[in-house]
């Protein structure tokens, strides 16, 4: 019954989405008041449509009811309570249901937050994004309804896989989505001011924060995912430039330049046709991301539940939205005013130079991405495309943008003087030096790869620059520390974010360095009490034994790690049969310090008292996940700026509007 | 700015749609296996508990043209394939053997007599499944065809539908009787 009920509240949501879609778009073109205040309401009853529909959903998990077809092919009744609530994502049809819940819920965000919006562009942004609703809901409905019913219902269900039977997974998926649907939010915004012919500071200054909430939740998405696949596929590894990490990391690229060109926006006025661009290809490549993973056009590693049906909705969704948008663009874009010129060297100069290399990054992925399918539509064979394209590609693009990135926030508006940086920037250049050759001669020379020093020095210039400017700003050591504090705390919140999140790359960028540079691996046969070495740890297999879980038996090995003969810790990785479905899963154990981590994986037994074992040390592991947490928090700290929540100041109008 | 450039999105976006739509209709997945004009890896399985037959061998793959089908009781896909299975049974077109893989013998005996058995001779190949493997099996179900001297000659991963058995296998097993 409630099951029903579900289905029926997201039937009302679609006619709610239809009358959302089209009513303020009417009352916007013919100026009619009425028309265009019924997008608010509308967007927040269909808000609270779609959260009855997945609270049912939730319900029929929650209970283990199934006679729900999704319940029965994705849970069972002996997992765990938190995998059954994340089971209701953990499949194709919930998953697209969250993706709605998520835009639904933006969508009444902006409807109850936005009370100052100019009314023309709230209707029109309310009403665009209630057409992706539609369409969406339109998919979920058509095609992939989580409310189906089968008769006769199951004794049990199908179970989880357990590659998904994770903490992990509880957070990683939902956090993607928000990042995801929330570009949707400057997508709407960015057709709302086309239709209207006008893009100005008033419009950056509301697109941001809904961009910086998209841009924080996918940053931590991809971090929990990448996180995720460490620790639970086993290979020690964190990133592998696989489909589904691409469709994730596209979206990202192109929203990190949405994010700063909209600031440039907001502050200048100028850049507006490319910001209104790039919010577009934001939210195309999280459409994108979500057709690669849904149609089965690619494989990868983790795509789940593919169809080709479902896929040719998604595509034709995205080829109506993205196209449909560019069309718009193309006629309006051209006659819109530029403003706010400004010389090549200038903090604009420097942005928009950075915003071509991140377009260019995530232009020359999703190359790398397609081209397989490319290929073999044009039959060429079939081929893949790894990780040695993306390196060669993707990393050298990224050295002079890293470059630029330290400089350009100590460039001044419109033109910058390099004179009176002069000093900063050798100090800068100077240290970066000293660290590559630190780095050169602690590896032992050519014993390790020369780009190790090549990337720490690349990440000391973004963090000492960072951080120099930071402290230019607040004057500290120039004057008493009381007045600098003084300084420090009158800085605009989203300067600090800023400043936090650039040295969180640099942070990443170390991370990545050290743990590709030095990482050591060893992959064995290892007897009962066989020591194995690798890099100065010894690792003793103590004993393997057999062990139960709720829903998976599990051989758990114990290892002990010692250095130099002394004890540092015992490691217990498992390797997991689950029960159903059965398969095997691989629980690696992992010693994290600040330096790096010791990861172990047990896998079959081999004889009699052995087993195959693989040992990792991946140096700086986790300054990644600082680093990107850092990120995280300082788009947070930025997000919490004054600035933002006043949203379109009062006094704009008597001061006129931004050159 | 040139008016042209503002055209360039869409005409970037037309140009990635056709290669979707092709996308689409072909299946990435469709790997041409290694083991292609290959002899079949060497095996010996044991039968299923009640079912009457000694298993299955790579010896009992010669002299006829056979499909070799990869299945589990835990299979769900597998589920889906069954009736076609049974219906070329019928049909007599080509005899079906069964490796019934990482699966307990008892559960595996049990769901060929609740769903109808297709097969004429099934092994056992359980946990971790090494005779799957070494026929390069991604995953269940994945079908073989295998000639009368024991080469494989097509496989196909996913479930048999009445399409693709009437219009790409049953087409081959009849090329190769000739």
């Amino acid at each position: 019954m409630i099951t029903e009920f579900g289905h029926f509240a997201l039937v009302m949501a679609l006619a709610v989405a239809v009358l959302q879609a089209s009513l303020p778009m009417v009352g916007a073109a013919r100026h009619n008041g009425t028309l265009m205040a019924f997008a608010a309401p509308a967007a927040v009853t269909q808000a609270l449509l779609v959260i009855l529909a997945f609270a049912a959903l939730t319900h029929a998990f929650v209970t283990s009811d199934f006679s729900v077809a999704v319940v029965a092919q994705n849970s069972h009744s002996l997992k765990p309570m938190l995998y059954k609530v994340a089971g209701v994502w953990g499949n194709h049809e919930g998953s697209l249901l969250l993706w709605i819940l998520i835009l639904a819920v933006f969508g009444a965000a902006v409807a109850l937050v936005g009370t100052n919006l100019p009314p023309l562009l709230k209707a029109r942004a309310l009403a665009v994004q209630a057409m992706i609703s539609v369409g969406f809901i339109l998919f979920i409905l058509l095609t992939s309804n989580p409310f189906h019913r089968l008769d006769p219902p199951p004794l049990d269900g199908n179970g989880l896989n357990p590659l998904l039977q994770d903490p992990g997974l509880a957070f990683h998926p939902p956090m993607l989505y928000l990042g995801y649907v929330g570009f949707s939010m400057a997508f709407s915004f960015a057709v709302a001011g086309l239709i209207e012919g006008k893009v100005d500071s008033a419009w950056a200054r509301w697109v941001r924060p809904w961009t910086l909430v998209a841009w924080i939740a996918l940053t931590l998405g991809i971090t929990g995912g990448s996180w995720w696949a460490y620790y639970t596929l086993g290979w020690g590894g964190w990133w592998y430039w696989d489909p589904t990490e691409n469709a994730s990391f596209m979206p990202w690229l192109a929203g990190t330049a949405l994010l700063h060109s909209a600031s440039v926006v907001e502050k200048r006025g100028a850049l507006k046709s490319w910001t209104v661009f790039l919010a577009i290809v934001t939210f195309g490549f999280s459409l994108l991301g979500t057709f690669l993973v849904r149609s089965g056009v690619l494989t990868s590693v983790h795509s789940f539940a593919s169809d080709p049906a479902r896929g040719a909705f998604i595509l034709l969704l995205l080829l109506l939205m993205v196209g449909g948008s560019f069309i718009l663009f193309a006629v309006r874009a051209p006659s819109m005013q530029a403003g706010g010129l400004f010389a090549p060297l200038s903090r604009e100069g420097s942005l928009l130079f950075n915003n071509v290399m991140m377009a260019t990054g995530a232009a020359t992925v999703l190359l790398g991405t397609l081209y397989p399918l490319i290929a073999d539509a044009l039959d060429m064979g079939k081929v893949s495309v790894g990780p040695p394209f993306f390196n060669a590609v993707f990393l050298p693009l990224m050295t002079p943008m890293i470059i630029a990135m330290a400089a350009g926030p100590m460039l001044s508006w419109k033109r910058a003087d390099l004179k009176g940086l002069s000093q900063r920037l050798s100090g800068m250049l100077a240290v970066s030096v000293l660290v590559a050759l630190a780095v050169w001669f602690a590896q032992g020379g050519s014993a390790g790869p020369w780009w190790a020093a090549g990337g720490f020095a690349l990440a000391a210039w973004l963090m000492v620059g960072t951080a120099w400017d930071m402290i230019e700003r607040i004057r500290l050591f120039r004057q008493p520390l009381g007045l600098s504090w003084r300084r420090a705390k009158g800085m605009p919140r989203a300067s600090w974010g800023m400043a936090a999140a650039h040295f969180g790359v640099g942070l990443v960028i170390l991370g990545i360095t050290g743990s590709s540079a030095w990482k050591l691996e060893a992959i064995q046969n290892q007897h009962l009490n066989q020591t194995v070495s690798l890099g100065g740890w010894d690792l003793t297999l103590k004993g393997v034994e057999e062990n139960h879980g709720p829903n998976y038996t599990a051989s758990r090995a114990t290892f002990d790690l010692t250095r130099d003969g002394k004890q540092i810790a015992t490691l217990s990785p498992e390797k997991r049969q689950f029960l159903m479905p059965p398969r095997p899963a691989t629980n690696a154990a992992i010693r994290t310090s600040l330096w790096g981590d010791i990861y172990v994986v047990v896998g079959d037994q081999a004889g009699d008292d052995s087993w195959v074992t693989r040992l990792y040390v991946n140096p700086m592991v986790p300054w990644m996940w600082i680093g990107a947490a850092l990120m995280a928090a300082g788009g947070a700290l930025s997000l919490t700026d004054l600035r933002h929540r006043i949203g379109v100041p009062k006094a704009a109008p008597s001061k006129g509007k931004t050159p | 700015m040139n008016r042209l450039a503002y055209l360039l999105p869409l005409a970037v976006i037309a140009v990635l749609a056709v290669f979707f739509f092709i996308g689409l209709g072909r299946d990435p997945k469709l790997i041409p296996s290694v083991l292609i004009d290959k002899q079949v890896p060497d095996f010996t399985l044991a039968a299923l508990p009640g079912r009457g037959d000694t298993g299955l061998s790579s010896a009992d793959l010669k002299g006829h043209v056979t499909l070799v089908d990869i299945y589990g009781s835990w299979c769900i896909a597998c589920e889906e394939e069954h009736p076609t299975l049974l219906a070329i049974k019928k049909s007599g077109d080509v005899p079906i053997h069964g490796i019934d893989w990482r699966d307990d013998p008892e559960q595996g005996a049990r769901w060929l007599i609740a769903h109808g058995d297709p097969y004429t001779r099934v092994g056992i190949d359980p946990v971790p499944g090494r005779t799957a493997i070494d026929f390069g099996v991604t995953g269940a179900p994945e079908s073989f065809i295998v000639d009368q001297n024991g080469v494989i000659r097509f496989k196909y991963i996913g479930p048999i539908t009445p399409e693709v058995w009437r219009d790409t296998l049953l087409p081959i097993v009849r090329s190769l009787r000739k």
